[in-house]
Formats: C-alpha cells, sequence, structure tokens
C-alpha cells in the first residue's frame, strides 16, 4: 500500500551555502493513513525544520531543500511530489491536504483580524465559500474543537482568549478542511499542563472522527506515550532511531533514546521523589523563611484617575515555612499566583499583607532581599548581554555595599568551577554560553552572597531535557553543601517530583494543598491536584484516552473590599494537609 | 468618547504653554516691529512719533499687559491684527491655510503611493538585488534637500522639455483645479519625494519585521497565496510606525514648507511666517505658531485614533 506521506533522505541547510549548513541530514520516514508519527528531539535536532520542510514552510525560513524526496498521497489517490512543487501547487495543498498548528497559539493568530475572520479564511481559500456560508462553516469548525459560545467568539480578536482556546482555533483553522494529514509542531509545550491534557485529548478525538494522520513533534517523550503510533528520533539532524511505540519505549536500541528514556526526569507519581534531607519531627531548628498570611492585590482602575473598583487576588493568604536544606516547590499553573508569590518573598512587589520571617529574625520585605536570591526562568535574558562574566558576579557584591577584593575574585572562581565551569569563563560574555551554561551562571550569581534561601522561578522550565537533568542535580548538590533552602517554582511536575521535599500546590491565589512530596504526588486530596497530576503525561500510560475537561479557571478579579473565606484544613498524615472544598 | 473629550480639554493647556514660549521667544528676538517696518526711516522718528506709533501697536505696555491683552483677545476669536498686512490674523493664516494643507494633503497622497509599494517590494526582496535597488534610491530621496531637488526639477522641465510650472497667481482648488493642481504638483512631489523615502524605509522595516511572525507563518500554512499573505496578514500589522510617520510629518507639512513655497513661488504658511518673523510682526507670528500647534495635536489625535482602528489590542484611555 503506498504511504500517505514518503520522506526519503530529506536534507535542509540554512544560510548562503545550505549544503555545508545541514540542519537535517538524511531524515526518511513513510506515514500511513490514520497513523500518528511522533518525532522526539531536543532544540537544534531538526526536529521542527523537518516539519516546515513537509508543507515547504521552510523556504519562507531561510531555509532550503538541499537533497531528498517527499511525496504525498493526494485525496484522489495522486502523488504529489512535494519536492518539485510550485509555490502556487503548494498553497493548494497546504491547508486543504496539510494542516499545520504551532508552538505558541498566543502569537500565531493575527493580532488585528477576528478568530472569525481567520477560520473563515480556510473556507475561503479552499473551498471557495463566502460571505454567511463561511461565517456558518468557522462557527462549526469552532463548535468542533469544543469552544462554548461560538457565534459569539467568532468575533473576538486573539488577545480576548486564552492560550488554551487560541490552540484550539488554531486546531479549528488547521482541520477547517479536512486535511488528511495534521502537522503539530509542539502545540502544547507553551501550555500548563490540565490545557495541554485538554488539547491532547482533543487532538485524539479529533483524530478518530476524522481518519488523519498525524505527525506530532515533541521534546517530551512522556507526551508521545499517550498519542503515538511510531515513533522517530531526532537527534543532530539525524534519526537515530524509529520504530513502532512500544519497541521504541520498552526497547530502545539507541544510546540517545535510552538517555532520553532514563536520565530525563519523567513523572513517576511519587514513587521518585528525595530520600534525603526529610524534616526532622523535633522542631528544633529555626526556618530559613516563614511566610505568614501573604496577600498580594493589584488594584483594577478604569482609569489613571479613578479610584479602585476592584483587584486582582494574585495571591490571597498564603503560609508556609521552609526548613535549612529543604526544597518547598510551588506548583500551580500560569495566573495562580506561584511567581507573585515567589516575587513578593523578594520585595520584588509590594505585599498587600502577610510577614516574611528570614532565619531569626523578622524582616520586612525589603530586607529580605539579602538573604534570599533568586534564579530566574529565562537564562538568555536575565544576564546582560554587555557585561562580562566577572561583572555579572559582582554584580550582588557590589549592589549590597560591598568591595570586589580578592575575596570576591577567590569566590567567584570557587563558585565557577563549582557550578561546572571553565576557570577562565570570567573574562567571556553570555552569549559565548549556552542556555544550560549560562542557568549555571545565574545559579552562581544567586549564590555569591552565600545566601540561606534561594528562589529558583522555573529555573529548568526554559532548558532542554537532558540539560534540566544535569541542572537538577547540580542544585541538589549545592543544596547539600550549602545547606540551602529553596523555594522552587514550578510548572513542571516531573521536575518537582526530582527536586522536592514539600510540595505546596496553589490554585486561584491560594494554597490547597501542602504536604511532603511523596504524599502530595502519589495520594492527592484536592480536586485540583487531582486533576492536576492526571493531567501529567507519562510513559506508562500509552494510547490513552484523554478525557475532555473544559472548565475555566475562575477570575481572579474581585470587587473592592472582598475578603475569602478563612481556609479550612484537613490534615491527612503527618505533614500532608488539604484546604476543604466547598 | 470619554477618551477624546480629554484629549480635546488637553488642547487649551497644551495651547497656552504654546503661547507663552512663543510669545517669549519672539519679543527675545533683537529689534522691534516699528524699527523693522520703517526700515532706516525709522531713525527719522521723533522720540513722540514713536511713542504714538509704540501705542497705537500697543508695544508700549509691560509684557505681561499685552500679553493679557494678547490671551483676552484669542478668547474672543480674536488673534489681534497683522502690522504687515493691516489685517485681522486669521484672516491672513485662514487666506494660506488652504495651500499648504493641499499642499501637505497632495505630498502625502504621493509619499504613501510610492512609498508604501516600495517598501513592502524591498520587504518582500529582502537582500535582492531589487532590494538594494529600492534603499539607494529611498537613501538617495531622504538625503537630497528639497531645494536641490525642487531646483532639479525646474531646470530638467525648463532646459529639457521647455516647460515651465504654473507661476503667476495662485488658483484655489474650487476656483480652478486644474490650474491649481498644475501649480501644486511639482513642489507636492518635491516635498512628497522625502516624504515617501521615509515611508518606504519604514514600511520596508516593519514589514520585515512582521514576514517573520509566527501568524505570517499559520496564513501561509493555511494555503493562503503570496499576495494575501502580505496584503491582508501582513500589512496592517505592519502599518503602526508607517501612521506614526506619516502623522508626524504631515504635522510638519501643515507648519508650512519654507524652502519648496520660495522655490516655486507659493503664498504658503512657511513663507508667511518667515516673513512674519523678519518683520517682528508679532501678531502674525504668535497667531500662526497657535494655529501651527493647533494643527499638530489634531494630527496627533487622529493618528491615536488610526491606531486603535489598526490593532485591537490597543485601547484607548488606558495605561
Amino acid at each position: 500500500m503506498i504511504p500517505l506521506l514518503s520522506v526519503r533522505d530529506l536534507r535542509v541547510g540554512f544560510g548562503r551555502n545550505p549544503q555545508a549548513n545541514e540542519v537535517v541530514r538524511g531524515v526518511s520516514f513513510d506515514l500511513a493513513d490514520g497513523e500518528t508519527l511522533a518525532i522526539v528531539g531536543e532544540s537544534g535536532s531538526g526536529k521542527s525544520v523537518t516539519a516546515l520542510s513537509i508543507n515547504r514552510l521552510i523556504d519562507f525560513s531561510g531555509g532550503r531543500i538541499t537533497g531528498g524526496a517527499m511525496k504525498l498521497k493526494r485525496a484522489d489517490g495522486g502523488i504529489f511530489d512535494l519536492m518539485t512543487a510550485t509555490e502556487p501547487q503548494l498553497t493548494g495543498i497546504r491547508g486543504a491536504e496539510i494542516g499545520m498548528i504551532f508552538q505558541e497559539p498566543m502569537t500565531s493568530l493575527n493580532p488585528v483580524l477576528t478568530i472569525g475572520t481567520q477560520i473563515e479564511e480556510s473556507f475561503r481559500l479552499h473551498r471557495g465559500l463566502t460571505g454567511r456560508q463561511a461565517t456558518a462553516a468557522a462557527k462549526d469548525a469552532l463548535d468542533r474543537v469544543r469552544i462554548p459560545d461560538a457565534a459569539r467568539r467568532l468575533k473576538y480578536t486573539p488577545n480576548q482568549l486564552s492560550g488554551g482556546m487560541l490552540q484550539r482555533v488554531m486546531i479549528a483553522i488547521a482541520l477547517a478542511c479536512n486535511p488528511r494529514l495534521l502537522i503539530a509542531d509542539e502545540p502544547t509545550t507553551a501550555l500548563d499542563v490540565t490545557v495541554q491534557a485538554q488539547i491532547m485529548a482533543l487532538l485524539a478525538e479529533l483524530k478518530r472522527e476524522t481518519g488523519m494522520s498525524m505527525i506530532f513533534i515533541t521534546h517530551d517523550i512522556g507526551l508521545v506515550a499517550g498519542i503515538a503510533d511510531k515513533v522517530m528520533v531526532m537527534q543532530s539532524g539525524k534519526a537515530v532511531e524509529q520504530g513502532e511505540l512500544n519497541q521504541i519505549l520498552d526497547n530502545a536500541r539507541h544510546p540517545y533514546t535510552q538517555h532520553l528514556l532514563q536520565d530525563v526526569p519523567h513523572f513517576a507519581n511519587g514513587r521518585a521523589t528525595r530520600v534525603d534531607g526529610q524534616r526532622d519531627k523535633g522542631a528544633g531548628t529555626e526556618p530559613a523563611l516563614k511566610v505568614d498570611g501573604l496577600v498580594v492585590r493589584f488594584p483594577l482602575k478604569s482609569s489613571f484617575f479613578s479610584r479602585a473598583t476592584g483587584a486582582v487576588h494574585a495571591v490571597d493568604g498564603v503560609d508556609f515555612d521552609l526548613m535549612p536544606g529543604e526544597t518547598l516547590a510551588i506548583v500551580g499553573e500560569s495566573g495562580s499566583g506561584k511567581s507573585t508569590t515567589a516575587r513578593a518573598v523578594l520585595g520584588l512587589v509590594r505585599s498587600t499583607r502577610g510577614s516574611f520571617t528570614v532565619g531569626a529574625r523578622k524582616a520586612s520585605a525589603a530586607q529580605s532581599a539579602l538573604p534570599v536570591q533568586m534564579v530566574f526562568q529565562n537564562p538568555y535574558a536575565s544576564l546582560n548581554p554587555r557585561l562580562t562574566i566577572e561583572s555579572i558576579l559582582a554584580e550582588p557584591v557590589i549592589a549590597t555595599g560591598g568591595r570586589v577584593d580578592a575575596g570576591t575574585r577567590a569566590r567567584m572562581a570557587s563558585l565557577l568551577e563549582r557550578v561546572g565551569l571553565p576557570r577562565n569563563s570570567l573574562e567571556r560574555y553570555p552569549h559565548e554560553f549556552s542556555g544550560g551554561q549560562r542557568q549555571r551562571l545565574c545559579i552562581a550569581r544567586a549564590l555569591m552572597l552565600n545566601p540561606s534561601v534561594v528562589v529558583l522561578d522555573e529555573a529548568v522550565s526554559a532548558l532542554d531535557v537532558s540539560v534540566q537533568a544535569k541542572v537538577l542535580e547540580l542544585l541538589v548538590d549545592l543544596q547539600r553543601e550549602f545547606g540551602l533552602a529553596y523555594l522552587f517554582i514550578s510548572h513542571d511536575m516531573a521536575v518537582v517530583e526530582r527536586i522536592a521535599h514539600r510540595i505546596a500546590v496553589i490554585y486561584a491565589g491560594q494554597i490547597v494543598e501542602i504536604g511532603d512530596a511523596t504524599s502530595v504526588l502519589s495520594k492527592p486530596k484536592h480536586s485540583y491536584t487531582k486533576k492536576l497530576i492526571a493531567a501529567v503525561p507519562t510513559i506508562d500510560r500509552r494510547h490513552e484516552h484523554f478525557e475532555l475537561d473544559t472548565r475555566q479557571v475562575p477570575s481572579l478579579v474581585r470587587p473592592q473590599g472582598f475578603e475569602p473565606a478563612a481556609a479550612r484544613w484537613v490534615q491527612f498524615g503527618r505533614d500532608h494537609m488539604a484546604r476543604t472544598e466547598a | 468618547m470619554n477618551y477624546l473629550m480629554r484629549r480635546l480639554a488637553a488642547f487649551p493647556l497644551v495651547l497656552l504653554g504654546v503661547s507663552i514660549l512663543v510669545f517669549v521667544a519672539i519679543r527675545m528676538v533683537p529689534g522691534d516691529s516699528i524699527t523693522a517696518m520703517l526700515g532706516t526711516e525709522a531713525g527719522l522718528l521723533t522720540p513722540a512719533q514713536r511713542d504714538s506709533l509704540a501705542a497705537y501697536f500697543g508695544i508700549d505696555q509691560p509684557w505681561f499687559v499685552q500679553y493679557w491683552r494678547w490671551i483676552s483677545g484669542i478668547l474672543h476669536g480674536n488673534l489681534g491684527i497683522s502690522v504687515t498686512y493691516g489685517r485681522p490674523v486669521l484672516d491672513v493664516i485662514l487666506e494660506r491655510f488652504p495651500l499648504t494643507l493641499e499642499l501637505a494633503v497632495l505630498s502625502m497622497i504621493i509619499a504613501l503611493i510610492v512609498g508604501l509599494p516600495a517598501g513592502i517590494f524591498a520587504a518582500t526582496h529582502n537582500e535582492k538585488p531589487s532590494d538594494l535597488g529600492v534603499r539607494v534610491v529611498a537613501m538617495i530621496g531622504q538625503s537630497t534637500p528639497s531645494f536641490v531637488l525642487g531646483l532639479l526639477i525646474i531646470y530638467t522641465l525648463s532646459a529639457g522639455f521647455g516647460v515651465l510650472p504654473a507661476m503667476g497667481e495662485f488658483a484655489p482648488l474650487w476656483q480652478d483645479p486644474l490650474r491649481n493642481l498644475g501649480q501644486l504638483i511639482l513642489p507636492a512631489i518635491t516635498l512628497g519625494f522625502a516624504f515617501a523615502a521615509s515611508v518606504t524605509r519604514i514600511s520596508r522595516s516593519a514589514m520585515l519585521d512582521v514576514l517573520s511572525d509566527d501568524y505570517v507563518r499559520t496564513a501561509r500554512s493555511k494555503g493562503a497565496p503570496a499576495r494575501s499573505v502580505i496584503w491582508r496578514h501582513a500589512l496592517p500589522n505592519a502599518l503602526i510606525p508607517v501612521v506614526t510617520l506619516s502623522g508626524i510629518e504631515f504635522g510638519y507639512l501643515l507648519g508650512g514648507a519654507v524652502i519648496v513655497e520660495q522655490i516655486y513661488a507659493l503664498p504658503g504658511l512657511g513663507r508667511m511666517v518667515l516673513d512674519a518673523i523678519l518683520q517682528r510682526d508679532y501678531a502674525l507670528v504668535q497667531g500662526s505658531v497657535l494655529f501651527i500647534a493647533l494643527n499638530f495635536m489634531i494630527v496627533n489625535l487622529l493618528v491615536d485614533l488610526a491606531y486603535v482602528a489598526l490593532d485591537p489590542r490597543i485601547r484607548l484611555g488606558e495605561q
């Protein structure tokens, strides 16, 4: 039988001399009707370039296909040569026979056009529909991706919808004309884990309905298990291994595949939590950080002069304490208030109410900036590109009124060595380092002042999976060595499982469950924690039927003077409690 | 609507500031209107004659009295009497303004008709010879002074084709449209050339930015043909900087274009203001500067409204 798509020895290069700059170096695969192929790899592996080459969008991204063959079986059974097709021929294929969705739903839709217009466009282009017919078709397309109130939403512009909604709109556009092949390029990477589960469920369901084939690109091999029939693992532009899903996951041959499966954090429902440094029963030691009744509100004003009409309750009564040498992970989705909590602890945002105790002494939010240091999410953006590493490491010392003397320099050198960077790094600039190395630099910078608490705000989220594992290892080592307390903010349950001693689950500005990591992850009690954990993909659950859940996160905007009801807690274990639910 | 009211409410404040600035500035220039008017003959005046002339023009009073008289006059719609023309300032300005407005509008139309497509063309042919060609012409257009271009146009037409730009008495648009256009088209081209060059450069760079945006890739993945990708998806997103630039340039042009008016012998606002300054015609200078400032503010407001029309993410009146 002729496959739907056949790719042979695909080669793609960039720049003026594409042959010498190949990013994809001889990739071959076949995709049968109704089959899902997952392409797995880290950034730079060539997986996205491969995807963009199939519908030849790579021509517009500075890439050139330098060799190989790509054949698509058309709906009428004819064979379409994707390599030699002219641009007008390709526009007839794109959207009609090959649909595509992308990583960033927020930027993938045109900000100045309504989503209705953008969906209708597909029908206009490939079905020749106009006017009311096109609008009706667009409404059906939105219904199909389970967007409630579709008729009204058609008139929305993208800025009025959430990321998850926008990705559904993207799916509606990609599937508008029932293409037989959908290319999904990391479609859930930018989304929260529960939204990811919804999108995955939707894709699985639509695939069943339409019988389309899918190429699913991801860096997360855990996500693959739920959806793929076949897996292709890419590294440095080559397909190092491909085969049936079970064969790859259970019997990986290539060392890189084995590395992805074993060395990279995968979520294991609380079976992979840390065993070191558990809390002592006797409360002898002082907590390194104690937060009491933290509240952060941002007033809402209709205009600059008018009075506040309400407030965004970003953090609404958060309490926790953190012992020396302990990691407390704060997990939650975007907008839940987890980053605001971290920033409030550092005094980067002003807390409306609440107190912090750092070490033994009571400190205001501003004073606590000294023993508390922070590592940010994006190592590319959080190092000043014009400063040498030496200046970057000297900055915290100077900022706190210290002098850069021999002692400081010795500390720089030893910290650099400690975080695994070469000694000669001091004279270099941030751009000379890779993402993982930069995050090591950020860690070294945070440690320059010998803090007792380090706030890690999604500190490994921007890193590739295998780099992530190494940075986590480093963090654990440093914690043991210096007795550091970590406040680890993350949305990634697999990462949290590896590093946390305790976990606080935050939802809509409030902690809903807190306790030791094993208990929270293996026996979640609050419904939100359950939902969060159920949404995490794992390698164990294969061809899973994702449940479609369209509940919306409640609004954090409250009327002026609103106070939440006092929390009532239910104790489940020695160190595990959950908020009672209404 | 609320927003519009608030913006309009700010107008008098800005105008008050401008009025003080211009009132002080023009009086800091050495010389007075009597000397400027009578030239060397001013020396022949007896002190008594001079005093009575000064009293007639009101310049014998302390500056704050003069300022107060002027401002209270404005509140009654009276901008004062021009010394040089012997007529109300507003009449003089309004007589000159249609030409300046028409010239500015024509230049902008030329700039947008030429510059926008040229910029888009260059952006879609990035780093190809045709892009380089457009960029070189745009660079020349931006760096050529208008008097050089104006003289070149006149010289080429008269020496090469024996055609002279229509001179003589200026014909307003509503009286003799053809003759009016004949008089204004060359000055408009002269002004529009540099304007078009700026529009080309800014629309090229804005389009280049936008063309690498994700939603353009999405449009292509839907199968949208190149024409639709450029005009429907990319251009509306690239227009904001073009609108900003056009607004500023248009605002400047409404203040008159002294050099081009001079070369083509056009009675526009620019030459009038220049003459008024040279003649120390205080009332006329003050009045026309206020008028120009008001125009600028109106143009700015229109630009802001255009942003809202172009981009649904921009909301009026929010911080």
